[in-house]
C-alpha cells in the first residue's frame, strides 16, 4: 500500500467552483413510486413493467439476501450513512401509451434534454453511425436503429423490452457474472433495478455501428439502477459507449448500476463509459453515489474484453470493472482516468482474474486529485493455479495538483502458478511550477497549460477511445479541473 | 526595444539584482557574463515573469510598456521568448501540439486567424532545416527523452517559429558538445534581424565565438559591473572573473 500527498507550492492550490454544464432539471411529469423499500415495492416494479415470473422471484431472492448484507466500509471513501427506506424505487416519465414507437412519439421536452446533452439521436445519430438507447430514469424513451440492428440479427433494447422479447437469453445470462450474492450494491440492484440495456451480438456478426446508451438521472431523490447485459456470441464484435451526467442537486444521489458482459469463443467487446454525473459543489454539498458492479466473463478461448473509462463526475466513486478470464488465450484490458476535484472522493480500478491458459491483462490507469479530493486506485491480479503462462501489466500513475489532495494505490496481487509472470508500476507526480511557467513563457494561459499537462498525462488512456468520444473525454477533462490550479 | 532601469529583485527576501541597468536596441545582440550567483538566471526569469521573485526597485520598459505589469504568457505574446537552461518535459503532450498552441497564442494576439494544419506543417517543416531536426521529434513528447543538445536545438526550434522580438538565451550552450553547439548557433544567427534584439546569457566565453555580440556586460553580485564589446569577453576569458571584481570593487553600491 502507497499513499501519498502532495506538497505543492502555495500557488497551485487557489480553487474556484467549476460550472457544470449539464446541471439543469428537465420539467416533466414523471410517475414515482413513494419512497421505501419492501418486498411490496418489487412485486410493484415487476408489475409496472409486467415482467415474466421468473424475474419477480429472482428480484425478491435478491432482495431477500440483501437484507442479510452490511454496507461495504473497506473502501477508502467516506459518507454519511444512506438511507434506504428515503429513496424512491421506480421513477418514469408519464406516458400515454406502453412506450413510443418512434421519435416522434417521445415527449419533445425529454428530446431537448438530449439535444442540451449533446445525445445524437435522429439523423444526427445516423450520421455519427451512433445507436443511442436513450435511459431517462428508469424507462427506455427513444430507442433508434433497432431496424438497421435488426437486419444483422442484432439485438439492442431496453432491458425491460428484451424481458419480453427474449426471456430465454435472460434466464440464461442474467446474473451469471455478477451474481446477486456478490456484494451488498448489487444484491441491492438485482431488486429493484428498473431499466438498462440488453445487447446481444450473433456468431460471425461484427456490429456496424458503435452502440450508445446516454444514462441520465433526472427525478428528485431517486436511485437509479440501471442493469446492462451484453452478451457476444463467438466470433463477434462490438463496441458500446456509455455516457452519464444528472443534473445538480443539493441532496446525494444513489446509482447503483450492474453491468454483465459475456464473451464467447474468439469475440470481442469494447466498453466505454465517460461518466459526469453531478459531482457536488466545491463545498460537497450533493452530487452522485456512484456504486457500480461491472464485470465481465470472457468465456470463450481467445476472447477479448477492454473497459476504457474516463470518470469526472460523482462525488463518491465506487467501481472496478472487472474481468474473468476463463477461456485460454483470453485477453482483458482495463484503461482508467479518474479525475477528483473539489470534495469528490473515487476509489476505482479492476479485478483481473486470469483462470485459463497464456491469458494476458493490461492495467493502466490514471488518477488525477485537485482541490480536497481523494482519489485511490484499488486493483487486483489473480492467477489462479491452472492459468500457465498468465501475464499481467499493470500501470498506475496519478498527478496531484495542490497540496490538499491525496492519491493513493491499493494493488492486490495473488499468484498461485509459478508461470505467471506479473508486472507492476505506479508513479506520483504533480504538475510542476516549471511545466506551467513553460508553458506560460510559450503564450499559453494556465486553463489551456493545466488541459494540456493533463491530456498529455491522460493519453494512453484517451486514444483507447473511439474518436468523438475522446474529443468529449478531453473537453470534460479540462473543465473538470477548471480553476484548480490558480 | 527593452530598457531596464535601476531593476532590484529579491527571492525569499534576499536581493538578487541590486541595480541593473541596461538598454537593448532594436536588431542588437547583447552578451550578459558573469561567475555563477551573480544573478544571470535571475535576471532572465524576472524578464520572462517566472513567479516567486519580489520586485523592490526599478523599472522595465519593453516596447513602451511596463513589462513588469503582464502577465508570463502576456510577454510571450508580445515577443519575448526565453529559451529555457533547462527545458522541462512534458509528458504526453508531442511537441508540434505545444509548437501549435504556443503559435497560435501569438497569432491570437496579434489578431491572426490561426494556421491550419496544413500551413502549420509546412511552416514547421521549414524550421526544422535551420537546427537540422528529424521530423519525428515533432510527434515525440515535449523534451521527453531528448538529449540534453536536442532540448537545446528544440528551443531554438521554438524561437524560429515563434518569431520573437526579443530573444533571452539562458546558457543556451551550457551541455552541449562542439557539433550541437554549431549548429545552435548557426540556428541563432539565421535569426538575427534588424528588428529583433537578442540577449545571451552566459558563463563561458565560448558561445560568444559562435554567436558574435554587438556588446558584452559583465553581471556580478546582482550588478552590471563593466559593459564593452566582444574585446572585453576575451578579457575575460584571459584574466576570469576575478579581475573584473577587484577592478570594480571601488564602485559605490
Amino acid at each position: 500500500m502507497v499513499t501519498l500527498m502532495s506538497e505543492q507550492a502555495q500557488q497551485i492550490e487557489d480553487f474556484v467552483p467549476n460550472e457544470y454544464a449539464a446541471g439543469f432539471v428537465t420539467d416533466i411529469e414523471s410517475e414515482s413510486l413513494p419512497p421505501g423499500l419492501d418486498e411490496g415495492v418489487i412485486r410493484e416494479i415487476s408489475r409496472i413493467k409486467d415482467e415474466p415470473e421468473f424475474m419477480l422471484e429472482w428480484r425478491l431472492q435478491a432482495y431477500r439476501h440483501w437484507l442479510t448484507l452490511e454496507t461495504p466500509e473497506w473502501a477508502h471513501v467516506q459518507y454519511p450513512p444512506i438511507d434506504y427506506q428515503a429513496l424512491s424505487y421506480y421513477s418514469a416519465p408519464k406516458q400515454k401509451t406502453d412506450g413510443p414507437k418512434s421519435l416522434d412519439e417521445v415527449d419533445p421536452e425529454l428530446l431537448k434534454t438530449y439535444e442540451k446533452l449533446g445525445v445524437p439521436l435522429e439523423e444526427r445519430a445516423r450520421l455519427a453511425g451512433v445507436a443511442v438507447d436513450a435511459v431517462f430514469d428508469s424507462v427506455s424513451v427513444a430507442n433508434t436503429f433497432q431496424d438497421k440492428l435488426a437486419e444483422e440479427g442484432i439485438i439492442f433494447m431496453p432491458f425491460s423490452k428484451a424481458l419480453k422479447a427474449h426471456p430465454e437469453l435472460i434466464k440464461k445470462y442474467l446474473g451469471t457474472v455478477v451474481s446477486y450474492r456478490d456484494n451488498f450494491y448489487a444484491a441491492l440492484n438485482s431488486a429493484v433495478f428498473s431499466d438498462g440495456s440488453f445487447i446481444y451480438i450473433p456468431k460471425g456478426v461484427r456490429c456496424p455501428m458503435e452502440l450508445s446508451t446516454y444514462f441520465r438521472i433526472n427525478a428528485a431523490n431517486t436511485g437509479q439502477f440501471e442493469r446492462t447485459l451484453i452478451i457476444a456470441d463467438d466470433d463477434s464484435y462490438v463496441s458500446y459507449l456509455e455516457g452519464c451526467t444528472a443534473p445538480m442537486r443539493d441532496e446525494n444521489q444513489l446509482h447503483a448500476a450492474v453491468v454483465e458482459l459475456v464473451i464467447m469463443d474468439r469475440a470481442q467487446i469494447k466498453y466505454s463509459t465517460v461518466q459526469n454525473w453531478y459531482p457536488g459543489d466545491e463545498n460537497g454539498v450533493g452530487g452522485i453515489f456512484n456504486f457500480v458492479t461491472k464485470r465481465a466473463a470472457c468465456r470463450g478461448e481467445s476472447s477479448k474484453v477492454s473497459w476504457t473509462q474516463v470518470e469526472t463526475g460523482s462525488a463518491i466513486t465506487w467501481k472496478y470493472p472487472s474481468v474473468i478470464l476463463q477461456g485460454d488465450n483470453s485477453i482483458g484490458e482495463f484503461y482508467s482516468v479518474a479525475v477528483t476535484n473539489n470534495l469528490q472522493q473515487a476509489d476505482t480500478g479492476t479485478k483481473m482474474i486470469h483462470l485459463g491458459k497464456n491469458t494476458s491483462s493490461t492495467i493502466i490507469s490514471k488518477g488525477i486529485a485537485a482541490g480536497r479530493s481523494q482519489n485511490s486506485y484499488r486493483g487486483l491480479v489473480r492467477v489462479g493455479p491452472n492459468a500457465e503462462n498468465a501475464r499481467n501489466y499493470t500501470e498506475c500513475d496519478s498527478l496531484l495538483m495542490g497540496d490538499k489532495c491525496g492519491a493513493h494505490t491499493f494493488p492486490y496481487i495473488e499468484v498461485k502458478n509459478p508461470t505467471a509472470q506479473v508486472e507492476h508500476e505506479a508513479s506520483t507526480s504533480k504538475i510542476s511550477e516549471d511545466q506551467l511557467f513553460y508553458c506560460k513563457q510559450r503564450g499559453l494561459d494556465v486553463e489551456d497549460a493545466v488541459s494540456m499537462i493533463v491530456n498529455g498525462f491522460c493519453k494512453q488512456v484517451i486514444r483507447e477511445l473511439p474518436m468523438e468520444f475522446a474529443v468529449e473525454a478531453q473537453n470534460l477533462l479540462g473543465l473538470s479541473l477548471e480553476g484548480s490550479v490558480g | 526595444m527593452l530598457e531596464i532601469k535601476n531593476l532590484h529583485a529579491s527571492i525569499d527576501g534576499k536581493e538578487i539584482l541590486r541595480g541593473i541597468n541596461l538598454t537593448v536596441n532594436a536588431g542588437e545582440v547583447h552578451a550578459i557574463m558573469g561567475p555563477n550567483g551573480a544573478g544571470k538566471s535571475t535576471l532572465s526569469n524576472v524578464l520572462a515573469g517566472r513567479d516567486g521573485y519580489e520586485i523592490t526597485q526599478g523599472e522595465v520598459i519593453y516596447k513602451n510598456e511596463d513589462l513588469l505589469a503582464l502577465a508570463a504568457e502576456e510577454r510571450a505574446q508580445r515577443g519575448l521568448f526565453l529559451a529555457f537552461q533547462y527545458p522541462v518535459e512534458i509528458p504526453g503532450v508531442s511537441n508540434v501540439y505545444l509548437l501549435k498552441a504556443a503559435l497560435n497564442a501569438v497569432r491570437e494576439y496579434q489578431g491572426l486567424d490561426e494556421l491550419d494544419a496544413m500551413d502549420f506543417l509546412t511552416l514547421v517543416r521549414s524550421k526544422l532545416e535551420l537546427v537540422q531536426m528529424d521530423e519525428k521529434f515533432l510527434n515525440r513528447g515535449v523534451n521527453e527523452g531528448f538529449s540534453g543538445g536536442e532540448k537545446k536545438r528544440n528551443e531554438i526550434l521554438q524561437m524560429a517559429l515563434l518569431e520573437p522580438s526579443l530573444a533571452i538565451l539562458d546558457e543556451t550552450d551550457s551541455g552541449l558538445d562542439i557539433d550541437a553547439l554549431r549548429i545552435v548557433s548557426d540556428g541563432v544567427n539565421a535569426l538575427r534581424s534588424p528588428d529583433r534584439s537578442i540577449v545571451m546569457i552566459t558563463h563561458y566565453q565560448r558561445l560568444l565565438d559562435y554567436i558574435v555580440p554587438d556588446f558584452v556586460h559583465v553581471l556580478s553580485d546582482g550588478r552590471i559591473v563593466k559593459s564593452g564589446d566582444k574585446e572585453l569577453a576575451k578579457e575575460l576569458e584571459k584574466s576570469g572573473y576575478s579581475w573584473v571584481n577587484e577592478e570594480s570593487a571601488g564602485l559605490p553600491a
